[in-house]
């Protein structure tokens, strides 16, 4: 298959996290629409890899799973910290920063 | 052949992504992108990158969902479907739930423009050349080459921002709260006396809250355990 179908279905991916993103209100489902942004740029940095023949971009995807895995880190440590203070899961209620 | 496999895989990898954002139960959501990130795996394998595959499939869908399931499982909680936030949260919630839809559909549409109608010629055709051998493009030799030489400060950078976000998460999750100065020191199997509430397991289960701690202690460090619980 040509470089452009991968880089379609990056796409494709990109746009449904970001859908997820902005419609879904429980912040663990946002982490993993924020994900699914992740995927669709990692599938794109390796499509463009294999279309010049050059390392770099697998390795920028790498890095990119590593700040991913960062994230979910502080991400469902701060679910967790919510959840222990008795805080509604959710973001439409989580509007203010001094709760 | 791998037409096939790579429509498979992109059947796969959209299916996936759609159960995510669809799905009502969060872990549904979870074992959605379980599945997506293996499809993608294969589709990271068409494209001759072996070792990322590898990556994706050991470290993201074994670690990193292997986490999430165990956040789901602690926090748990009903997410609600897209549908039924349209049905019952009003007109303002209705409206920035559509208009949460429109601006990702733009963003799909805009994306496909930029892409599908490139200038780059290369995009229409397979990549580059690629001749199969122990260290070619893609293979384990060749990305730690790149790493450990061109890419050696991005390299230990990455490993400095997993230590500071390790650190991050253990200050985020721990119980706080928990170190009280009336509360009797505990001793932890070296006998080493520490305050209640420093982290330990048997805390996170919720022992340390008005029970006794089980502990497999001897006498020596019993007395302390079991003094001062005002249950």
């Amino acid at each position: 298959m040509s470089i452009s179908w991968y880089l379609a279905v990056s796409a494709i991916v990109f746009s449904l996290g970001a859908l997820g993103v902005m419609t879904r209100r429980n912040p663990l489902v946002v982490l993993l629409c924020l994900e699914l942004m992740l995927n669709g740029g990692n599938l794109a940095l390796i499509a463009f890899s294999r279309m010049w023949g050059n390392g770099d971009g697998q390795i920028l995807a790498i890095v990119v799973m590593t700040v991913a895995a960062c994230e979910v880190c502080i991400g469902l440590g701060m679910i967790v910290a919510i959840y222990r203070r008795n805080l509604p899961i959710d973001v439409d209620e989580l509007r203010e920063l001094q709760g | 052949m791998s037409a096939v496999l790579f429509f498979i895989a992109a059947i796969g990898v959209i299916a996936g992504a759609v159960g995510v954002v669809v799905l009502r139960n969060p872990f549904y959501s979870v074992l959605a992108l379980v599945a997506h990130l293996i499809s993608l795996a294969v589709l990271f394998l068409l494209l001759r990158a072996e070792f990322v595959a590898a990556v994706q499939v050991v470290v993201y869908a074994g670690a990193v969902m292997v986490l999430y399931v165990f956040v789901v499982a602690y926090v748990g909680g009903e997410s609600d479907s897209i549908g039924e936030r349209l049905r019952e949260s009003g007109p303002v919630g209705s409206g920035l739930r559509l208009g949460g839809a429109i601006v990702g559909g733009a963003l799909l549409v805009e994306l496909l423009i930029a892409l599908l109608g490139t200038g780059l010629e290369a995009t229409s055709g397979y990549g580059a050349g690629y001749v199969a051998g122990p260290r070619t493009f893609g293979t384990p030799a060749y990305i730690g080459k790149l790493l450990l030489t061109r890419f050696l400060i991005t390299f230990e950078l990455a490993s400095f921002l997993l230590l500071i976000a390790a650190v991050g998460g253990v200050v985020l999750a721990r119980r706080r709260g928990g170190i009280g100065e009336d509360e009797p020191e505990v001793f932890v199997p070296l006998d080493v006396p520490r305050p209640r509430g420093t982290g330990t397991m048997a805390e996170g289960v919720g022992a340390g809250n008005g029970r006794a701690p089980r502990t497999d202690h001897t006498q020596a460090s019993t007395v302390h355990t079991g003094a001062g619980q005002p249950s």
